[in-house]
């Protein structure tokens, strides 16, 4: 079976039909993971990764590039700005608790913060990743959109930190359990804010059925870690590029 | 009209975000600052968000991971070094992952664990 070269049949009619075309299949794809997601029930089947699987395939199928893509999936990521000024809501929403512990809750989110960076840059660079690389695993534990955005700032790939943010907000559903378990943390407020802080909305998901507080903290932290790290990280690119 | 002005509000804020990176010439994306505006905004206010931009925002924070599909698609364009570098993309996000997740709990589990208890009681009082 041949597919059509799209490339080498770019009438201005077809070049016109680009930007529907993407996002029916931005949509599509997307709707499809969602699906596949509810049918297997595991947080490794996740709806973007698989999307964006099926998205590389459809683009390779018809040799389209990803600039010919982006004419049209832009009017669905320009939607990332609005979305991230809406995360300020569940932060104001959990003021009451901001204000009962906010020592303990700024001491924890600035701790999360300043580890995910440096140790995600220092763990590239040690074992001899470029400083691209560890550039883009810097903001890796941010909400995606403000993780695509604080990687463009400071150098790195925008693109390699939003496929990273996805795979640690994963590795965070399937382990928060087992590993808080282990070191005896039972607390909702500890778990929701270690699930936002470390693995954002996909490590969120996980504490946020198991207690209100847990939700109400998850929340808070992916706002503020996306806060934290978008003023920290562009103050600590340039030392880090030292090395 | 209920869906056009909680819109209007994240749109402006995030241009206020936007106006103020650009004054200030500081690396901080605008929808960032914009956040932090937005949230400031209903502290000093010190009043709940209205229902509709409530409504407005969990919607939009429910379908975030549509709106990030695009920019994770330009993946395919770096699949070279992702086969290149894949040993140190793989342990820093594992090793980077774990220390961020058990800092953060081990601190709120230290310094927070007496303050915020799960339970309604009369702890609000006299505080």
């Amino acid at each position: 079976m041949t597919w059509p070269d799209l490339t080498q049949s770019l009438t201005p009619a077809v070049r016109a039909g680009l930007p529907l075309f993407a996002i029916v299949l931005t949509l599509g794809a997307y709707l499809l993971g969602v699906e596949i997601q509810k049918r297997l029930r595991s947080p490794l089947a996740n709806p973007v990764l698989l999307a964006i699987v099926l998205i590389g395939i459809t683009l390779r199928l018809f040799h389209l590039s990803y600039q010919d893509y982006f004419t049209g999936a832009q009017f669905i990521h320009f939607l990332l700005g609005p979305a991230t000024v809406a995360l300020a809501i569940p932060m104001v929403r959990a003021l009451e608790h901001i204000r009962r512990g906010f020592w303990p809750l700024l001491s924890a989110l600035l701790a999360g913060s300043l580890i995910g960076i440096l140790s995600g840059y220092g763990l590239v660079r040690l074992l001899g990743g470029s400083q691209a690389v560890a550039l883009s695993m810097a903001p890796k534990s941010l909400t995606t959109p403000i993780a695509i955005a604080v990687s463009s700032s400071i150098g790195g790939i925008p693109s390699l930190s939003a496929v990273l943010a996805i795979l640690g907000g994963i590795l965070v559903a399937i382990s928060i359990d087992p590993l808080l378990n282990w070191l005896n943390i039972h607390e909702p407020s500890a778990r929701g804010l270690a699930a936002g802080t470390a693995g954002s909305g996909i490590g969120a998901s996980r504490v946020i059925p198991q207690h209100t507080l847990s939700a109400a903290f998850a929340g808070v932290a992916i706002g503020a870690n996306g806060i934290l790290t978008a003023l920290l990280a562009p103050l600590l690119a340039p030392l880090l590029k030292h090395w | 009209m209920s869906m056009i002005q909680p819109i209007f509000i994240l749109l402006l804020f995030q241009l206020a975000g936007e106006a103020l990176r650009a004054a200030t010439d500081t690396k901080v994306p605008g929808p960032v600052l914009g956040m932090i505006l937005l949230t400031a905004f209903y502290i000093l206010r010190r009043r709940e968000p209205a229902p509709a931009l409530q409504h407005a925002a969990d919607g939009l924070l429910s379908w975030l991971g549509l709106l990030f599909v695009p920019a994770g698609v330009g993946i395919v364009a770096n699949l070279a070094l992702l086969r290149s570098a894949w040993l140190p993309i793989s342990v820093a996000l594992v090793g980077s992952t774990f220390l961020t997740l058990i800092a953060t709990a081990w601190i709120m589990h230290r310094f927070g664990r007496s303050i915020f208890i799960p339970r309604t009681s009369a702890r609000q009082e006299g505080r």
